[in-house]
């Protein structure tokens, strides 16, 4: 980088630096906010999840342990529930910072171990469906603003609608009787066959680990048990993504420049693309982002049906047992990626459209 | 100085459920329950309020009545087949009816009722009042729907009820957005300042003047958000924390259908119940808000 900018005509140089200089500057805003973020985050799920009726000791043990008030008394102990409240979210707090989120109720193994094991799932399964659905919904937007209130814009009017009205755990089952059990286009379950071996552990992510590692057969294996949940997860966000893309391009299409640059005889496409689309996107990536948490929702439910070792089984399976722990490690987790997509979207609204870079 | 400069138009928002003004304001669009979408969601929707209405004078069996007929596949009898417990499947997805549609409406109505009054307080005092509710929603905002759904489902007791309540914790954060920013734009305007002037109180204000011009959008709001609120709620009656057996929800029967996914036709039909209604409410809000003004829909869309 240093290089590149002594080759710089000297001119550049002091602008550049100070650009250098926003970045560093929003970079640490961005970071404050994400810990207040953060801290905001676990206190709702602590109270959420604390000042409630439930009880984890009758959610966690036999029916014999709760008959037997010191059993009732050692697990509470054990887990501290035993302590006023404030006192529990400080102590959480402070555990947190060394990095240590608690024991889990139900695996008895620490939360951190769980979710080191799930999140790359989840992970891989929702970058999987967000690419699709930015492509397909995408370019499914763009042909319904260019043919606009034409038979083929109703057309995907209707289908996105139809994508955000899929009840997803139903679609997933259905997609589930066809192409699995009926057809056996593809796997109906987990990341690989169960006769398979995981790649050896680079991201976590299987499809890319094998990749790295030369081994195809499992890259091609992985992939393939994609695609059934990641195509019905892609679902719901394809359709939020074909009517946000129509919207926002027929919003640019109706400024004057667009106009000119009409009468000016450039080609349709390079108006579509260039001069319409690109302005486009900065609203449109907003709402990827938004698109991605919704994704995140929509795998609570799919990876129950796909039996999918991720995150949002975790989170079903630790909020029916009330498994306070890992609801607060899952809640972290999920506004981690909040934070990170946010930041991702800013940083990409710079390069997409260079007037608001970091202002 | 006699006589008063004519009001401005007011923002064409209000005009969705003025006939006249609407015809004045945009007369190159046609009326919302003129378009094709809207129709079909308004048939669709009743149609089904009607079957809910009747369900135990169509319905051709008792819902919860078991029989030694199980899993039998969709015949003249029973037309959806029956399912694990030989229960007819039409006649629950009938039943299903009278469950989603009142709860989903009643929700919906909550949500906004808390998140308009949230975030037209918001709005209207600003201060600390304002940052405080804001960023409470923001929170709200970040997590995922259905994760803090579950959260506070699992938390209160797996319960039809208690669901509820988690959609509407989850759902009221979008009004109070939606209210506080036309309550912002509306404070500055001459009416609200006239009034002021008048001598009438915040509060006053807020309901008399205000409210009217924030109807409009937060009702549209409102129709787009039934849809998802459908879709929430049958989804943890899915998940086991709403509905529970052998109660007739549609959720929870795709729940069963997936217990016995190779007969297709116990989580099928009760999953299109579920499509069929969200999508009919979507239509209409879909429409509606096109009749909105640009800036205020946008508000609406996300």
């Amino acid at each position: 980088m240093s290089s590149a900018s002594a080759t710089a005509p000297a001119v550049l140089r002091p602008r550049k630096e100070a650009r250098h200089r926003d970045l560093r500057r929003f970079l640490v805003q961005r970071l404050g906010t994400g810990v207040v973020l953060l801290v905001g985050i676990t206190l709702v799920a602590f109270v959420v999840t604390h000042l409630v009726p439930g009880d984890p000791a009758a959610a966690n043990l036999g029916q014999r342990a709760i008959g037997n008030p010191a059993a009732v008394a050692a697990f509470r102990h054990q887990y501290g529930l035993d302590r006023p409240l404030p006192v529990q979210y400080i102590v959480y707090l402070k555990d947190l910072l060394h990095g240590n989120l608690g024991i889990s109720e139900q695996s008895h193994r620490p939360v951190l171990t769980d979710l080191s094991e799930y999140v790359p799932a989840t992970i891989e399964l929702a970058l999987f469906a967000i690419v699709l659905s930015m492509l397909i919904g995408i370019a499914l937007g763009i042909v319904a603003a260019v043919f606009r209130d034409r038979w083929l814009d109703q057309f995907i009017r209707i289908v996105s609608l139809a994508g955000v009205s899929m009840p997803v755990f139903w679609i997933a089952l259905v997609a589930f009787y066809l192409l699995f059990f009926k057809l056996g286009w593809l796997p109906g379950g987990g990341r690989l066959d169960p006769t398979q071996n995981n790649p050896a552990h680079l991201t976590g992510l299987f499809t890319v680990d094998a990749a790295l590692h030369g081994q195809w057969t499992l890259f091609w294996s992985a992939l393939r048990h994609l695609i059934l949940p990641g195509l019905v997860l892609a679902i719901y966000t394809v359709g939020m993504l074909t009517r946000f893309t129509r919207a926002s391009m027929l919003e640019i299409m109706g400024n004057d420049y667009v106009r000119a640059a009409r009468l000016k005889g450039l080609p349709e496409r390079v108006i579509v693309l260039r001069h319409v689309l690109r302005p486009a996107l900065v609203s449109i990536i907003t709402v990827a982002g938004v698109a991605f948490g919704s994704l995140l929702s929509g795998t609570v439910l799919v990876e129950n049906i796909f039996s999918w070792p991720g995150v949002g089984q975790y989170a079903y399976r630790s909020a029916i047992n009330l498994d306070l722990p890992a609801i607060m490690g899952v809640s972290l987790f999920v506004a981690l990626v909040y934070i990170v997509v946010n930041l991702i979207v800013d940083l990409l609204y710079g390069v997409i459209d260079p007037r608001i870079r970091l202002s | 100085m006699t006589v008063a400069a004519p009001a401005p138009l007011e923002p064409p928002a209000t005009a969705v459920v003025d006939n006249a003004r609407w015809r004045r304001l945009r007369p190159d669009t046609p009326l919302p329950w003129r378009r094709p979408l809207a129709l079909a969601g308004l048939a669709i929707i009743g149609a089904w309020a009607v079957m809910a209405l009747f369900a135990p004078l169509i319905a051709p069996d008792n819902p919860l009545a078991q029989n030694f007929a199980t899993l039998r596949p969709p015949s003249g009898a029973h037309w959806f087949g029956t399912d694990e417990l030989g229960r007819d499947v039409f006649s629950r997805v009938l039943f299903g009816a009278r469950i989603t549609l009142p709860l989903a409406v009643i929700l919906v109505i909550a949500a906004m009722i808390i998140g308009a009054v949230l975030g037209g307080i918001a709005g209207f005092f600003g201060g600390w009042v304002d940052n405080l509710i804001m960023r409470i929603a923001d929170l709200v905002f970040a997590f995922p729907g259905i994760i803090l759904a579950l959260a506070v489902a699992a938390a209160l007791g797996p319960q039809l009820r208690n669901a509820v309540i988690a959609v509407i914790v989850v759902s009221w954060p979008a009004y109070a957005r939606l209210v506080r920013s036309l309550v912002l734009s509306a404070r500055s305007s001459q009416y609200v300042v006239a009034s002021r002037l008048l001598g009438s109180s915040g509060l006053r204000v807020l309901f008399i003047d205000v409210r009217p011009n924030a109807a409009g959008p937060t009702l549209v709001l409102a129709a787009l958000d039934i849809g998802n609120a459908v879709l929430l709620l049958s989804g943890l009656s899915f998940l086991g924390l709403g509905a529970q057996p052998p109660t007739a929800e549609w959720g929870a029967m795709v729940a069963e259908g997936a217990q016995n996914f190779s007969d297709w036709w116990v989580g099928m039909f009760p999953g299109l119940a579920i499509l069929t209604v969200v999508l009919a409410f979507n239509f209409i809000g879909d429409t509606l808000r096109d009749m909105l003004d640009p800036r205020t829909a946008r508000a609406v869309r996300v």
